[in-house]
């Protein structure tokens, strides 16, 4: 049984000081969550393939005299399948489960959580909200990943809510597989750097998209000495975020709304720049914009590595296709189109030397409080604990 | 604010089912499944708090056999509680033949019907 199929239980999510208060009955619905996830990954998902593989795909080549060559023809001829559906309405359900579970408890508390966050970022310099920068319409268009208001809505003044949310939920969805403080990636990030570039020591990092800075704190907390900028343009992100940071004891980050397309810092301002799961949630327009303004700020001898989930190119028709099932089924648009793109021809294109690109698989660091041990799990198509990233360096 | 809970993603919703009817009626059942998930796993802590505190064990909770009396009780509940799960089974078959129940007037003609008469 893979641990996927084992999730811990929401009890041992990691509480910080700006954390939701919860009690026997939220843990309880967010254990049913995660093992319904497993379920719906573990058991209920190879069906899914069965039924392409024995019903599907056999009926359209026999209608077409050859298999699907793209996923979008596999997506077209899934459409019909009783499993397919299946697995799909129980799979959107349990994420519309998961973001009302999350919202309940925490707008139930919300007085007492805008307070919490309040008194941790109480006359910090470290906390620039701008309430000139506009959300992109990337970011308005849907609701990223079914999150009634997206990451970005205030219901009240000095709002927390659409990150409390976040940060409550995400056990349950990734079956505790990112760790008590869902920080996997950062983690990860942090060993890769360790082990592949031992020497190098950024005087000052960059991340970009930092939610509520679970991925940014690692890398803060590795590298005491040097000063972390994280940006968003989400201003409940930022406020819950760099209050959980100092919760957490990592003061040397800057949480700063900002839109990454143009900043202002000068040419060459940082030795690492950063993102994780981020490039999938912005635009056809954003992300080359981005990507050339990272190259702008990235120092002589500078570092940007970015955690995503693996291009498509290489993968199985079928692959891709329940790959783009957040696409299509998790109000995450931009997923289909971003895993097509070319990286390396873009990173070139911002002005980075394709001699420095590179790709590369980061293990995740096991959190052995909750998992105690060895990992063995596989992946769920997007939401294991295993890191591909790609990068580029500046000579 | 609590209200804001419910709050759908902005989105088109995909729907996967033939019939979106059908489809709701599983979410319903979904969201039923996990809150007697939550009630039995908070039914597990009592039981495992009150046999801490050595009021009662559950191999004790296990082996409860009823007395005539309870039996008798618990089995009304449990036919009382059939009877209200099933309710909308119970009132489509209720004994009234088919071509009585088609006879029964559709209500706007029976309100037409009624618009017709002369106040008495």
């Amino acid at each position: 049984m893979s641990q996927r199929e084992n999730p811990p239980s929401w009890a041992h999510v990691g509480r910080h000081a700006a954390f939701p208060q919860a009690a026997h009955d939220d843990t309880a619905r967010f254990d049913f969550l995660a093992n319904l996830n497993g379920f719906l990954a573990g058991s209920l998902s190879p069906r899914v393939r069965e039924a392409y593989e024995q019903e599907v795909r056999p009926a359209y080549e026999r209608e077409h005299g050859q298999p699907p060559e793209n996923r979008h023809q596999v997506r077209r001829a899934m459409a019909g399948n009783s499993t397919f559906a299946l697995w799909s309405a129980l799979r959107r359900g349990s994420m519309e489960m998961r973001q009302q579970a999350g919202r309940s408890l925490v707008l139930h508390q919300l007085d007492a959580l805008i307070e919490a966050s309040a008194e941790l970022n109480a006359d910090s310099p470290r906390l620039l909200l701008d309430p000139s920068v506009e959300v992109p319409r990337y970011a308005r268009a849907v609701d990223i990943h079914c999150m009634p208001g997206g990451y970005h809505t205030e219901l009240v003044d000095d709002d927390v809510s659409a990150a409390a949310n976040y940060d409550c939920g995400i056990f349950a969805t990734t079956g505790g597989m990112l760790g008590r403080l869902n920080d996997g990636g950062g983690q990860a990030l942090v060993q890769w750097l360790r082990q592949s570039h031992p020497e190098f020591a950024p005087r000052r990092v960059l991340d970009i998209g930092c939610t509520i800075g679970h991925n940014i704190v690692p890398v803060a907390l590795a590298f005491p000495a040097a000063e972390v900028i994280a940006v968003d343009v989400a201003a409940p992100m930022l406020r819950y975020g760099h209050a959980r940071a100092r919760a957490l004891g990592a003061n040397n980050i800057t949480f700063r709304q900002a839109n990454a397309e143009s900043l202002d810092y000068p040419d060459g301002h940082f030795d690492l720049i950063t993102t994780a799961m981020f490039w999938h949630e912005t635009s056809a327009t954003a992300m080359p914009r981005m990507l050339r303004e990272i190259h702008r700020l990235l120092a002589d001898g500078g570092l940007t590595v970015h955690l995503e989930q693996p291009q498509y190119a290489g993968m199985d028709p079928y692959e891709q296709f329940i790959r783009d099932w957040d696409a299509y089924n998790n109000n995450e648009p931009f997923w289909s189109v971003m895993h097509e793109y070319d990286l390396p021809a873009m990173m070139a294109s911002a002005g980075f030397d394709p001699a420095t690109y590179f790709e590369t698989r980061m293990a995740g660091v096991v959190d052995r409080d909750i998992f105690p041990v060895a990992s063995s799990g596989g992946e769920d198509f997007g939401r294991a604990a295993l890191w591909t990233a790609f990068g580029a360096r500046k000579p | 604010m609590l209200g804001q809970a419910n709050r759908r993603a902005k989105g088109k919703r995909p729907w996967f089912f033939n019939d979106p009817d059908v489809e709701r009626v599983l979410n319903i059942t979904m969201v039923l499944a996990m809150e007697h998930a939550v009630t039995r796993q908070r039914l597990d802590a009592l039981e495992r708090l009150i046999e801490a505190k050595g009021l009662l064990t559950r191999n004790e909770l296990d082996a409860f056999t009823p007395d005539a009396d309870a039996e008798a009780e618990r089995t009304r509940w449990m036919k009382t509680y059939i009877a209200r799960v099933l309710r909308i089974v119970a009132q489509s078959s209720e004994a009234a033949s088919d071509a009585e129940r088609a006879a029964e007037p559709a209500m706007d003609d029976l309100i037409n019907q009624l618009r017709g008469e002369s106040p008495t």
